[in-house]
């Protein structure tokens, strides 16, 4: 038993030195984990700071120029020109010089003024139907705000019903608090299993994978000695992902360190026993790329993290509880903003465990028997 | 003298299709046999089509909440009742909100709306209060739930005020939108055209950086080299093949486009060719050069994946508005060809044949193409000497 331990931990010693001795390699282990983190952290946002809109006011009036003083400061809207004519809207759009349109009608003051409903046209560039959806958000806040000020100015009642609207965890909805715990187990998963599959398989291309056979070693321990570095580098890559969210994006870490570690512990068990699976049946280098692309697109593409799960159908609903990335994103996402304790987080943990254990015992039940 | 010149030239001319013409067999031969060519260059895209088409959405629907009713005044059960008739929400009756907490913190809703005790009182009295509370760890869908969650409350305040009831409904100016090109919101419309970049993406330069690196790695292109035929001859061979596997890409998505997911095609047909071959070239091109300069398959395979895939997934302006991304991140886009082609798809597609945006998206892919053929030649001839 110690003998096999000493091999083990040679061998895991020894994929290290293989792994770290290439600066090349050892770059790309580190740095795209943290860079992609980097660039995802700011590009991957539905928040919207800069709406290019152009105005077509028919009005002129005190009130419709009040109005669009309102979108001027509100430090989002930046008004890119000014129309005369409402077909200039259609140029305006489909050009993409602006992503929304206000058009405010002739009789807007006079309707103000007489107590009736002033109606304001907002046309949107729904080629991106989510952005214009969020930018006609934003825009109707501003008309909000200008009517409160209205009915205050001129003694009317407000509603007779508010919305008072609070959002738990994220107070200001910013969409890269909820990205980036999310990258730590997209990119986690997205390292661990390529580097676990390629390891085997680079050498079985090589070769040298036969000369390892002929050692003392046993299949089992070979594959304990490979796997050892890969969930070590996952773990790594996870914690350097952790502490860009935190030290560089400042997003305030809730839970405990414990309950994520443990999640994401499981997390790299599995993802690491699914490299093997993968390097069991191929070959040479590309297959197992292959492989583990054609299973990382399905995993993290329905994984919740960029779409909800509740929008899929049935069929890929179901499909998600096999995707471990599913289960992952959802644990560092609750514990980092929420600070889901590790109790409730057990109906992800568990089915995380299972595929940990079912992926290793497949992985190790084909080393046994197949590879020999 | 004159005349065999021109004869021997075009002698020259003629071997030199030849021995492209003879790559090229070569070439597509290889490439059918190699399985995984195959799998990126159709099996990929069609699982991408598949997953795409149906998994993703970012349509709000029938959002589980948790209504927290502590009044139960006609008024109150009306409201409950506007939220019950709305498409957006399946509202789930709690009596109190620790109830109501609970639900959230099992994930079994994604918000709360509550109606507080003395809420029909407070209406008559016009300072009513609801609160809507929304699960902030997806912070888009929040923001859509709580635009919705308004909607159902102004919808319920202006039934009132046209029965008659003497409550204050919409403010003095109401803001009436319309989405052009996309009237009902629909989510394929713009995530659709985005797959289409990203299947282009994976065939033009993952799939061709991974071949050529992998003939580089076995010294199969050195030994090319050797025989009669030019760099520029190999590079051509090289190309036209998985040019023709992009265009096959192309055929399966622009066709489920149309007959799968029903997106409208409102330009035409020629552009979105024209505009798809140039991004396939571009793509091939940037393949072709990361395998020649670095001539390893694991690396090649994740630089491309950092240069190329990546960015058309995050850095395109297909899923994440270009325009709110910090300056230094902007200025990276402007050098990845994905944001072009995403422009040119999404204008296409959705808008027409719209010159003013189509015409300087277009010449941006020219040019890219231009140095990259440029420096692939100079790659090629620095590597042979």
């Amino acid at each position: 038993m110690l003998a096999a331990l000493l091999r083990i931990a040679a061998l895991a010693r020894k994929e290290l030195l293989a792994l770290l001795k290439d600066r090349r390699a050892r770059n790309s282990l580190l740095l795209p984990p943290i860079l992609q983190t980097l660039i995802f952290g700011y590009a991957a946002t539905y928040d919207l700071n800069h709406v290019p809109y152009a105005v077509l006011n028919q009005d002129g009036g005190a009130a419709s120029r009040e109005l669009i003083a309102g979108f001027d400061g509100s430090g989002i809207f930046d008004r890119v020109g000014n129309l005369d004519r409402p077909a200039q809207i259609r140029s305006f759009i489909d050009d993409r010089r602006a992503l929304i349109a206000i058009q405010i009608g002739s009789d807007f003051g006079r309707k103000l003024d007489s107590g009736q409903p002033a109606n304001v046209q907002m046309i949107a560039d729904g080629r991106d139907s989510n952005t214009a959806a969020t930018a006609l958000g934003y825009a109707s806040a501003v008309v909000d705000a200008f009517n409160t000020t209205w009915r205050d100015s001129h003694g009317l009642p407000g509603p007779a019903v508010t919305v008072d609207e609070r959002s738990w965890f994220n107070p200001n909805l910013e969409t890269r608090w909820t990205m980036i715990p999310g990258m730590i187990g997209t990119l986690t998963l997205l390292q661990t299993l390529l580097l676990t599959a390629m390891s085997v398989a680079r050498e079985r291309e090589e070769g040298t994978f036969d000369q390892l056979l002929v050692t003392p070693f046993r299949p089992l321990e070979i594959m304990a000695g490979k796997a050892a570095p890969c969930i070590l580098i996952g773990l790594i890559q996870a914690t350097g992902v952790l502490l860009v969210a935190q030290l560089w994006f400042h997003i305030p870490f809730a839970g405990s360190f414990f309950t994520l570690y443990a999640g994401m512990g499981c997390f790299v068990l599995a993802s690491v026993g699914l490299g093997l699976l993968v390097s069991a049946f191929s070959y040479t280098m590309q297959q197992a790329m292959l492989y583990s692309f054609l299973m990382i697109m399905p995993f993290s593409m329905l994984s919740g993290l960029t779409t909800p799960i509740g929008n899929m159908p049935p069929a890929l609903r179901y499909f998600t509880y096999l995707n471990p990335l599913r289960y992952a994103v959802d644990i560092a996402q609750r514990v980092y903003l929420e600070g889901t304790g590790f109790i409730q987080l057990m109906p992800d943990i568990w089915p995380l465990a299972i595929m940990a254990l079912v992926t290793l015992g497949a992985a190790s039940w084909i080393f046994h028997n197949r590879l020999q | 003298m004159s005349e065999d010149r021109s004869s021997s030239s075009r002698s020259q001319v003629r071997a030199k299709m030849r021995r492209v013409a003879t790559l090229i067999k070569k070439e597509t031969r290889q490439m059918m046999r190699d399985p995984a060519s195959i799998a990126i260059g159709v099996v990929l895209p069609v699982i991408l089509i598949l997953l795409f088409g149906f998994g993703l959405s970012l349509d709000v629907k029938n959002v589980p909440v948790a209504v927290v009713l502590e009044d139960t005044s006609p008024d109150a059960l009306n409201l409950l009742a506007s939220f019950q008739l709305s498409p957006y929400f399946e509202p789930q009756v709690v009596r109190s909100m620790p109830a109501a907490e609970e639900l959230v913190r099992d994930r079994a809703v994604d918000g709360i709306v509550r109606i507080p005790p003395n809420f029909a009182r407070r209406v008559a009295a016009g300072d009513a209060k609801v609160q809507i509370i929304a699960y902030g760890s997806d912070a888009n869908r929040s923001r859509i739930i709580e635009g919705y969650a308004e909607g159902a409350v102004a919808s319920w305040m202006s039934s009132e005020a046209a029965q008659g009831r003497d409550v204050t409904g919409a403010g003095p100016v109401v803001v009436q939108s319309r989405l052009w090109f996309n009237a009902a919101s629909d989510s394929h419309y713009f995530l659709v055209p985005g797959l289409i970049v990203l299947v282009m993406t994976l065939i033009g330069a993952f799939l061709t950086a991974m071949v050529v690196a992998r003939e580089w790695e076995r010294g199969t292109f050195e030994a090319l080299f050797v025989t009669p035929v030019r760099s520029g001859e190999i590079l051509l061979g090289k190309t036209i093949p998985y040019f023709g596997l992009g265009m096959i890409g192309l055929t399966l998505c622009v066709l489920s486009a149309r007959f799968l997911f029903h997106v409208p095609l409102r330009g035409s047909l020629w552009v979105l060719l024209c505009a798809s071959m140039l991004y396939v070239l571009v793509g091939l091109g940037i393949g072709l050069l990361i395998s020649s300069a670095v001539k390893n398959q694991l690396v090649a395979s994740q630089l491309t994946m950092l240069a190329t895939f990546m960015p058309a997934f995050m850095l395109s302006g297909f899923l994440f508005d270009l325009r709110s991304m910090p300056t230094a991140v902007r200025a990276i886009t402007y050098l990845l060809p994905a944001r072009y082609y995403v422009a040119l798809l999404q204008t296409v597609f959705l808008v027409g044949d719209t010159w003013r945006v189509l015409i300087p998206n277009a010449a941006a892919l020219l040019v890219m193409l231009g140095c990259i053929g440029l420096l692939s030649r100079l790659i090629m001839h620095k590597r042979l000497a």
